[in-house]
């Protein structure tokens, strides 16, 4: 490169300590201490992108966050590779690459660069309106469209980063680092005041300390040297904390806010092993001052969007803060006084100012006397109608403007330059204000909209507050943080202050061209090539509506929020509707304010920490066991016991089998238990299930149904009256903390007048089940001490007991239809009693079996899974469970509801059986049930909810809801499937063992 | 996320904190006693309203005690914590 575009001595940029990095697969040299952006201006390039709809040659636009076109891909094809990275914010290290965005196959030929020849007929909602109807056209052009768009590419590989969390409580929180938020931290800490401060920038200071003009000076100082020693005077307090790198995302209700802190983005990537990338902070402020700053306004004419084209601010830092000048020969277009600060900061640097353009016919302030002095030619009163040049501004062409701005007069004078500064003047920054949920007011003077009421402990100070001048920021923040803070005392007194700015402004939101519009592409939102003819076309199309116009449009809707153009839109709006600034709403901003990664988001909770792992004490033995494992809730679950080369069918199939035939062992510890005492502990079980239990005797066990008051079943689960006064009650486990937290629900507010208390004892027990006609022989040798004879210990009943020298309960219940007992012992014995019951049960060929046999075993029983053969529309009635359904009791939770006229209707959807013609024929579970295939549409009776081929019946069987099934039995229903419809029968929902003679079965 | 001041433990995140809907919404001492109507303006009937409104919050990650609060809708603000039984102390 033989341009010299960096000049010696900048403040930001360390000279000594080269680096280097690729671009597009080309390699550049920069500094440390320069952005991307700053880095690739340095050596002369612009283009960094394309736009999203006309893929636009697109340039470096600013130098800061609010950057809509400099986006790209960081780390290519690594697992760390991110899209949507600003070039303007991410600060070079040794080794950094770096590929343009939006563009395919290359940033300098670019397919979609079609859509800009073809932009007559992509006007607004060009996409919603084309592309979504047909909805079969949108399929064909999904893949051209989201190829060719490019929203940049999503890493293939797991995050390689840490990430963390961390709560921060402080008395005042000041967002930005700018020679506001550096004062009002000075106050702020000196009156004792917990206080932290953030900046998103690797500096303090933010553009002030840059200023380092002869017209800018504080109490005799440049002003650039008068904050310097303030920044150093402020690093020493002990009350303040910094936070650099610092960007707060959202700014919520009650001051709750989010920043995230980026702690190794700018190191070369060998040195960020094992530290953490990005730090989340959840800030819990008693006050909050927001110095967040101001956002320099573009200008909207035709072709306002080449590369070249660059904030006049963003030049101004380029040049003051890294050394770096834009362009060779520049042009600054203006409508306030800033841009004349540009103009001399490249005066001093010897850099050439071509012109300036202004549209302000008087201009009064020693800065323009200035410029004059330095011989730059200053077209007053006029306006850029046009600029030149395809990947590069190479000049523009200008015009007069009409006394009332509405016009364009005069001879049309061409220019040349490569390089553009805009400024129209400053946004205050309000969006973290509007996030928290601040109301704004527009001011006419200058066209802002500035905060008007704070809904929490908070203010806002310097230029986001609409204080522009050097002189207004620092009077204004000394006196508003002093009564914000409630504080007398500072060590600010008077301000002597210099400045070369004049206030005054020509403010026009949409300049006037010698082309009609409809030939115009003058940008308002520059990342998503949103011009003001859309935003006009929008309203003729009758949206009037802020919200509705941006989304129309598009405005504003980018990953930029619209930083620049957004008061814009508003502007054209409102003079096209004739209404006040504001009237059709300002837009709201909402968080992040610049996008967080998910890393950020997640932190920690990744891998096995993305959620809790619930394990049984049995678990260990499980896997030593080769168990499969399926999730339920929490919880992991032995599912199957696959044996050597079995398959999950063929494994089933045996656990099932021996089961029956000889004995099954089950590890139950996940349901859920709940230990419940108290005098009233019967009265209290009699209101929540829907059976009667003030009868149940000490030492028996009752299955319960629960239902919701509105009569559909919530849980169920056997329940066990230890004790007078004692219960233990079991639920399902995925239901058991909501069951627990209904019941104290009730306690507490309804009956607040029972004696009852609830404990979860859930993990205090492992739970061991075994079943099958072997399970008393079994069980026998596993506690010999115990009477296990029918007479003394019956179905439904349980015994205190005792396992060696620990305790333990035993119950004879059964989920399975055979004779079966369940021991409860304290957790940490649960792995060594089950080993026991396994050597003990060695000659019965006791097998274990997981959740899927236990759920076959059921469904041959006719039993139910709450939440598998229920929803939250299933009554008893619906599940032929009528029998438990006291008809003595005054009431129950949900009984009212068993008879409102819905829940009586016959034709409600009823559980039944269902048997397929071919008994070899296994349906699947969700599967649709019909009568009648041949009417249309086809009337849906219901679905089938449970469906297994059982071993021990030899043949299929299945559960389902159909409507009216109760009195459908031996009726023929079809299960229209995708290539063939099954023939099933109507059945009884028990399929073995009506009588239950196996619950005492001996061998 | 707002700070709910529970009247057991204090101050804490609303994290911590179940909503459980309108509050001083008493179930029917004799259920069996109510027409369909009647029953269903128990079961089904809330209100959801922009502005002040009574809820019941239960500190479902601390003491698991159900209380109530009254809260701005529109803004978050809570004007008043009480306990289950107890008066709104505000209006
Ligand atoms: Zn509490």
């Amino acid at each position: 490169m033989s341009k010299n575009l960096r000049f010696k001595s900048s403040k930001q940029v360390d000279e000594t300590y080269r680096i280097s990095f690729k671009f597009n697969n080309k390699t550049y040299y920069g500094y440390k201490g320069d952005t991307l952006a700053s880095a690739l201006l340095a050596n002369d390039i612009h283009l960094v992108g394309r736009s999203f709809k006309y893929h636009r040659p697109r340039g470096i636009m600013t130098a800061g966050s609010e950057e809509p076109n400099a986006i790209i891909q960081l780390h290519d094809n690594t697992s760390r590779t991110e899209p949507n990275v600003r070039a303007t914010e991410i600060e070079i290290y040794e080794g950094l690459v770096a590929s343009s965005q939006n563009c395919w196959p290359s940033v300098n030929f670019d397919i979609g660069g079609i859509n800009n020849i073809l932009s007559p007929i992509l006007p607004a909602g060009f996409y919603y309106k084309t592309f979504m109807w047909p909805k079969s056209f949108w399929e064909k052009y999904e893949y051209f469209i989201r190829k060719s768009a490019g929203l940049g590419k999503s890493p293939k590989e797991a995050d390689p980063d840490i990430y963390e969390h961390k709560y921060i409580h402080c008395d005042v929180l000041i967002i930005g680092a700018g020679i506001s938020g550096i004062m009002a931290a000075k106050i702020s800490a000196k009156n004792g005041l917990k206080t932290l401060l953030v900046d998103e920038k690797s500096f303090l200071g933010g553009s002030t300390i840059y200023d380092n003009s002869e017209f800018s000076k504080i109490n005799n100082q440049i002003t650039s040297s008068w904050l310097e020693k303030e920044i150093n005077e402020i690093s020493k307090l002990e009350n303040l904390e910094i936070k650099t790198r610092t960007s707060v995302a959202a700014f919520h209700g009650y001051n709750f806010l989010l920043a995230r802190e980026n702690l190794t983005d700018h190191l070369p990537i060998d040195q960020r092993e094992n530290k953490i990338r990005h730090r989340l902070l959840k800030i819990r402020a008693k006050k909050v001052i927001s110095a967040t700053g101001a956002i320099e306004r573009p200008l909207i004419f035709d072709n306002n969007d080449r590369p070249g084209i660059l904030l006049s601010s963003a030049i101004k830092k380029y040049i003051d803060l890294y050394g770096v000048a834009c362009g060779e020969n520049n042009i600054l277009f203006t409508n306030n006084d800033t841009a004349y600060e540009t103009a001399l900061s490249m005066v001093q640097r010897g850099i050439k100012v071509n012109a300036i353009i202004d549209n302000r016919e008087d201009i009064d302030s020693k800065l323009s006397y200035e410029a004059e002095k330095n011989n730059i030619r200053i077209f007053k009163g006029y306006t850029v109608v046009d600029t030149y040049g395809y990947k590069r501004i190479n000049g523009l062409s200008i015009m007069e403007l009409s006394k009332d701005g509405q016009k364009v007069i005069g001879k049309k004078i061409r220019l040349s330059c490569d390089s553009l500064g805009v400024s129209g003047g400053w946004t205050p920054a309000v969006h973290l204000f509007t996030q928290s949920g601040g109301k704004l007011k527009f001011r006419e003077d200058d066209q802002v909209f500035i905060p008007n009421k704070y809904p929490s402990d908070q203010l806002s100070i310097g230029s986001c507050n609409g204080d522009f001048s050097l002189e207004e920021i620092t009077t204004n923040t000394v006196s508003s943080v002093k009564k914000f803070l409630n504080v007398n005392n500072t060590d600010y007194k008077t301000f002597e202050i210099i400045t070369g700015i004049n206030k005054s402004k020509r403010n026009i939101w949409l300049l006037p061209s010698d082309k009609i519009l409809g030939k115009t592409k003058s940008f308002v939102d520059f990342q998503n090539d949103a011009t003001a003819k859309d935003i006009k076309l929008a309203l003729r199309e009758g949206f009037r509506s802020i919200e509705h116009v941006k989304r129309y449009t598009t405005t504003g809707m980018g990953t930029d929020q619209g930083k620049l153009g957004n008061m814009h839109a508003l502007g054209i709006i409102s003079e096209t509707a004739g209404t006040k600034m504001g009237e059709h709403g300002t837009t709201t901003f909402r968080p992040p304010y610049t996008p967080l990664t998910f890393g950020t988001i997640v932190g920690r909770n990744v891998g096995e920490f993305f959620d809790i792992i619930r394990r049984t004490p049995i678990h260990d033995w499980h896997v030593e066991n080769n168990a499969k494992f399926e999730n339920v809730g929490q919880w992991k679950r032995a599912w199957y016991y696959p044996k050597a080369n079995e398959n999950m069918h063929q494994a089933v199939q045996r656990e099932s089998k021996a089961a029956r035939d000889c004995a099954g062992i089950l590890d139950a510890s996940t349901l859920g238990k709940i230990d419940i005492q108290g005098t009233d502990a019967s009265e209290f079980l009699n209101r929540v299930y829907t059976n009667a239990w003030s009868k149940l005797a000490i030492g028996k066990c009752r299955y319960g149904l629960m239902l919701n008051e509105d009569g559909m079943v919530y849980d169920d689960g056997v329940t066990t009256r230890l004790d007078e006064n004692h219960y233990i009650m079991t639920t399902t486990t995925g239901g058991a903390a909501n069951v627990l937290g209904k019941l104290e629900d009730y306690l507490q507010t309804e009956w607040p007048e029972l004696d009852v208390y609830l404990s979860s004892v859930t993990d205090h027990y492992a739970t061991i089940s075994v079943c099958g006609p072997h399970s008393k022989k079994i069980i026998s040798k596993v506690i010999p001490d115990l009477d296990f004879s029918d007479e003394k210990f019956p179905h439904m009943s349980f015994k205190n007991t005792k396992i060696g020298q620990v305790k333990c309960r035993v119950m004879r219940i059964s989920f399975t239809g055979e004779q079966s007992y369940e021991i409860n012992i304290q957790s940490n014995y649960g792995k060594s009693v089950w080993e026991k019951c396994m050597e003990e049960g060695k000659d019965f060929n006791i097998t274990p079996y997981g959740t899927e046999t236990m759920h076959l075993l059921r469904a041959e029983k006719g039993f139910i899974i709450v939440g598998q053969d229920t929803d939250a529309t299933m009554t008893p009635i619906d599940l032929q469970m009528d029998w438990i359904v006291s008809k003595k009791k005054y009431d129950f939770i949900g009984k009212r509801s068993l008879y409102r006229s819905d829940t009586i209707k016959d034709d409600r959807k009823q559980l039944v059986g269902l048997l397929t013609e071919n008994p070899e024929e296994v349906l699947e579970e969700g599967a649709q049930i019909v009568a009648d295939i041949k009417k249309s549409p086809i009337e849906m009776l219901g679905h089938v909810t449970s469906s297994y081929y059982s071993p021990n019946l030899n043949k299929s069987i299945a559960l389902g809801v159909v409507k009216g099934g109760k009195k459908m039995i031996g009726q023929k229903l079809i299960i229209p499937m995708e290539n063939k419809n099954i023939n099933v029968t109507v059945a009884d929902p028990v399929f073995l063992d009506k009588e239950g003679e196996r619950l005492n079965a001996k061998l | 996320m707002f700070l709910i001041n529970c009247p057991f433990c204090g101050e804490r995140e609303q994290s911590e904190f179940k909503a459980g809907g309108e509050a001083h919404i008493k179930r029917p001492k004799q259920p069996t006693e109510l027409s369909d109507d009647e029953w269903a303006e128990f079961l089904f009937m809330r209100k959801n309203i922009k502005g002040v409104q009574f809820e019941r919050w239960n500190h479902a990650h601390g003491c698991r005690k159900w209380f109530n609060i009254v809260r701005d809708t529109s803004n978050d603000q809570i004007k008043a914590v009480y306990k289950m039984g107890e008066k709104p102390p505000v209006k």
